[in-house]
């Protein structure tokens, strides 16, 4: 079985965890402030990466928090894994090439 | 006169067979207890232990146990008896700080399983790797068993602590009969 590390309780079956879509996406302090099309943007619009994508995975039947990780989308290989708040790792992308 | 309903064990209705490793538990004390994950706990003389910080560990005194479920998060397990004075206590020991306590005495039920194929027999339902290195006497997690979402606490070598929610016991007990007779 596929083994995701929770940056909490280590590495665990992907049984246990749910993905919620593309990390890094920003939205708006205020929504008002921005225009139509970037407030589209923030929406409805991902990069559908082909190779290392960054994205919000939940660790929902385990401690229960919300983490980011680094996967390759043509491998299904997890490069890292990270806390939210914390910044793209991309020196591990590199050491993993 | 009013008439008082009996409260039911969630396998009242179920036809259970003897199993000398699996064992449904009686009424519990149970807590679900949120803190700030970044404010340092005090120790809980209600509880007699001082919370574990530690991920996926419990810390148990002479009649309490606290199981780690997620940063800020914990599992308070206590007698019955015991539950009314234990929040009071609790509420009184946490005032002034930002707290959650909810009492889920019956949300769920405990079940205890034990004996040399313990490990074994979670694992038909269970994916963690109960190893004794990598899930050592004292850790406990929320996982899953089959479809059902359990609270797992390794008690001993061969012996674990399962909570689960109420209406799966039915599911989680015909389970654990069935690959019981399978692995024995
Ligand atoms: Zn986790």
């Amino acid at each position: 079985m596929l083994l995701i590390t929770c940056p909490f309780c280590g590495p665990r079956p992907e049984l246990e965890f749910g993905y919620a879509g593309e990390a890094h996406v920003v939205r708006a302090q205020d929504p008002r402030d921005v225009s139509d099309s970037q407030w589209t943007e923030y929406l409805y619009q991902r990069s559908n990466v082909r190779g290392v994508h960054a994205e919000r995975w939940r660790h929902a039947h385990g401690c229960a928090q919300f983490f980011n990780a680094l996967r390759d989308t043509t491998t299904d290989h997890f490069v890292a894994t990270y806390r939210i708040g914390e910044s793209r790792p991309d020196a591990a992308v590199e050491a993993g090439r | 006169m009013a008439e008082t309903m009996a409260r039911l064990h969630p396998l009242a209705a179920v036809k259970t067979v003897a199993d000398p490793h699996l064992v449904a538990q009686g009424p519990m004390g149970r807590f679900s207890l949120r803190l700030s994950p970044t404010a340092a706990p005090p120790p809980l003389g209600a509880l007699g232990l001082s919370l574990p910080l530690a991920p996926c560990r419990a810390a148990q005194s002479e009649t309490a146990a606290a199981l780690w479920l997620g940063p800020g998060e914990w599992l308070l397990l206590t007698a019955p008896e015991r539950a009314p004075a234990v929040e009071a206590a609790l509420r009184a020991e946490l005032a002034g700080q930002a707290f959650s306590l909810v009492e889920i005495s019956h949300r769920q039920t405990g079940f205890s399983l034990s004996g040399p194929r313990a490990a074994q027999r979670l694992n038909a339902g269970c994916p963690l790797d109960l190893d004794l290195a990598s899930f050592p006497v004292g850790m406990c997690t929320r996982t899953v068993f089959a479809k059902a979402e359990i609270v797992l606490w390794r008690t001993g070598a061969e012996q674990f602590h399962i909570e689960v929610w109420r209406s799966f016991v039915p599911y989680l007990w015909e389970l654990l009969v069935i690959v019981g007779a399978e692995t024995s």
